[in-house]
């Protein structure tokens, strides 16, 4: 069976180490919040935020306090705000140890797309491009297939990038895959998913 | 120098021209200068750039300006609640240059301290990176990105004093001070007006020298994702 929604988060977050200050994207990946555990992980919001907290309670809603995603959200003790400049001064300046993104295309090169589709979506690379260029580690969680059943992770990207070469590890409904120097290397396969399962919805190389 | 106006329509006389480029604060709807946005659409001043992360949504913030067709370029780096930008945009009528976020941030940043232009690695190998000088630093490729110099800055804040030193609220904060920064006038609409000297001068996130024009008012300040969780869950 391959991996649902929450089971791709919860394996993203086992990539997580104690101590870690990690920026989650929209989607899969903002789940992964509810899968650390006992870890002590710092969430980011690059809109300004260090210690992102969950939803507020109904009627706690604060129009001053929203996430990357728009989405009104809490603060924790530990929680501190910043500029834009100083948000992205993190990121950029490699202080944020990890990043979870979605994705649409992923190229055995760690090439990443995930912000537009030529004539059709034009929303924007938010911090995508600052984020993939500057933190330690660049984890995807996606889907394998998109919607017609074709390989998400390809051989070369064919929709505009994000970043080139930045992709470390993704993790898709079927399985771990690992960016290295030789093409994707295996690391694991969700329960019940055999490698030539993998093999057979990846049009990259797998060595 | 008094730097407190009564109205936005006041606090902006004298400023506006024609094709003149804005820096606005806000990330979405929060924090940003929503006052001044209306008195901007009452002004009837066109052809505007305008350097924003976000571009509103239809009837509210910078969407209201696209609505009456005062702005001609937008320089963001996402815009996907705004349906109307998406149709100007789509038909030619709008131009958009994509800034990645922090680039957004930091180009104002620059701009406000004098800076014409940095290396960043954001962008190298995409598109942002076309027609744009590149330069090996330790063996690695940065592009060249160039401050923003702003006409005028429009921003929101919580808090400020009668000479214009601010307080930002919470994530409202964003780009607030970088906009403020790369303007030659910057003005500023607060929740609150307090007396000099009320303020600790410690807690102070962004000094007057910045502000020129300040003006209080009632803020809508409208939620875009309203997310809530269950009390059960707690």
């Amino acid at each position: 069976m391959p991996w649902d929604r929450n089971q791709m988060a919860a394996r993203a977050a086992e990539e997580l180490e104690d101590g870690m200050y990690v920026n989650l994207g929209i989607g899969i990946p903002t789940l992964v919040a509810n899968y650390v555990g006992d870890k002590d992980i710092t969430l980011q919001s690059e809109n300004g935020m260090l210690g992102m907290g969950p939803f507020p309670f109904e009627g706690e809603e604060d129009p001053d306090l929203i996430n990357a995603g728009k989405q009104t959200i809490t603060e924790l003790a530990r929680t501190s705000y910043f500029d834009s400049a100083t948000s992205f001064g993190m990121i950029r300046g490699g202080k944020i140890a990890a990043a979870v993104l979605g994705a649409m295309e992923v190229s055995e090169q760690g090439d990443l797309a995930n912000w537009m589709i030529p004539g059709k979506l034009v929303k924007g690379m938010g911090g995508a491009m600052d984020l993939v260029a500057g933190v330690g580690r660049v984890i995807v969680v996606m889907d394998h297939t998109n919607k017609h059943g074709e390989s998400k992770v390809l051989k070369e990207c064919t929709l505009p990038l994000t970043g080139k070469g930045v992709v470390d590890r993704i993790i898709t409904n079927l399985g771990v895959l690992d960016v290295t120097p030789g093409g994707l290397r295996l690391v694991e396969c969700a329960k019940g998913v055999a490698r030539d399962d993998i093999l057979s919805a990846t049009e990259a190389k797998i060595i | 120098m008094k730097k407190v106006f009564k109205t936005a329509s006041e606090a902006l006389d004298g400023l506006l021209k024609d094709g003149m480029l804005i820096a606005a604060g806000g990330f979405g709807l929060c924090g940003i200068p929503e006052l001044l946005i209306d008195a901007l659409v009452a002004s009837g001043v066109r052809n505007l750039t305008v350097a924003s992360n976000n571009a509103g949504v239809d009837d509210f913030g910078l969407g209201k300006l696209l609505a009456t067709r005062q702005i001609k370029k937008m320089m963001s780096s996402y815009v996907g609640e705004n349906a109307e930008f998406m149709r100007q945009y789509l038909s030619g009528e709008l131009e958009l240059e994509f800034n990645p976020q922090g680039t957004l941030a930091e180009r104002m940043r620059a701009g406000g301290a004098g800076i014409p232009g940095f290396y960043t690695q954001t962008g190298v190998g995409t598109q942002i990176a076309e027609g744009k000088e590149v330069k090996q630093f330790n063996g690695k490729d940065y592009i060249l990105e160039e401050g923003i110099f702003a006409d005028l800055s429009i921003v929101k804040a919580w808090k400020a004093d009668d000479t214009g030193n601010l307080v930002f609220r919470k994530t409202a904060r964003n780009f607030n001070p970088p906009a403020a920064m790369c303007g030659k006038v910057c003005v500023a609409e607060v929740e609150e007006i307090v007396p000099r000297g009320s303020i600790d001068p410690d807690h102070i996130h962004l000094p007057g020298i910045y502000v020129h024009r300040l003006i209080q008012g009632n803020h809508e300040k409208r939620i875009e994702q309203r997310t809530v969780r269950k009390r059960e869950e707690a």
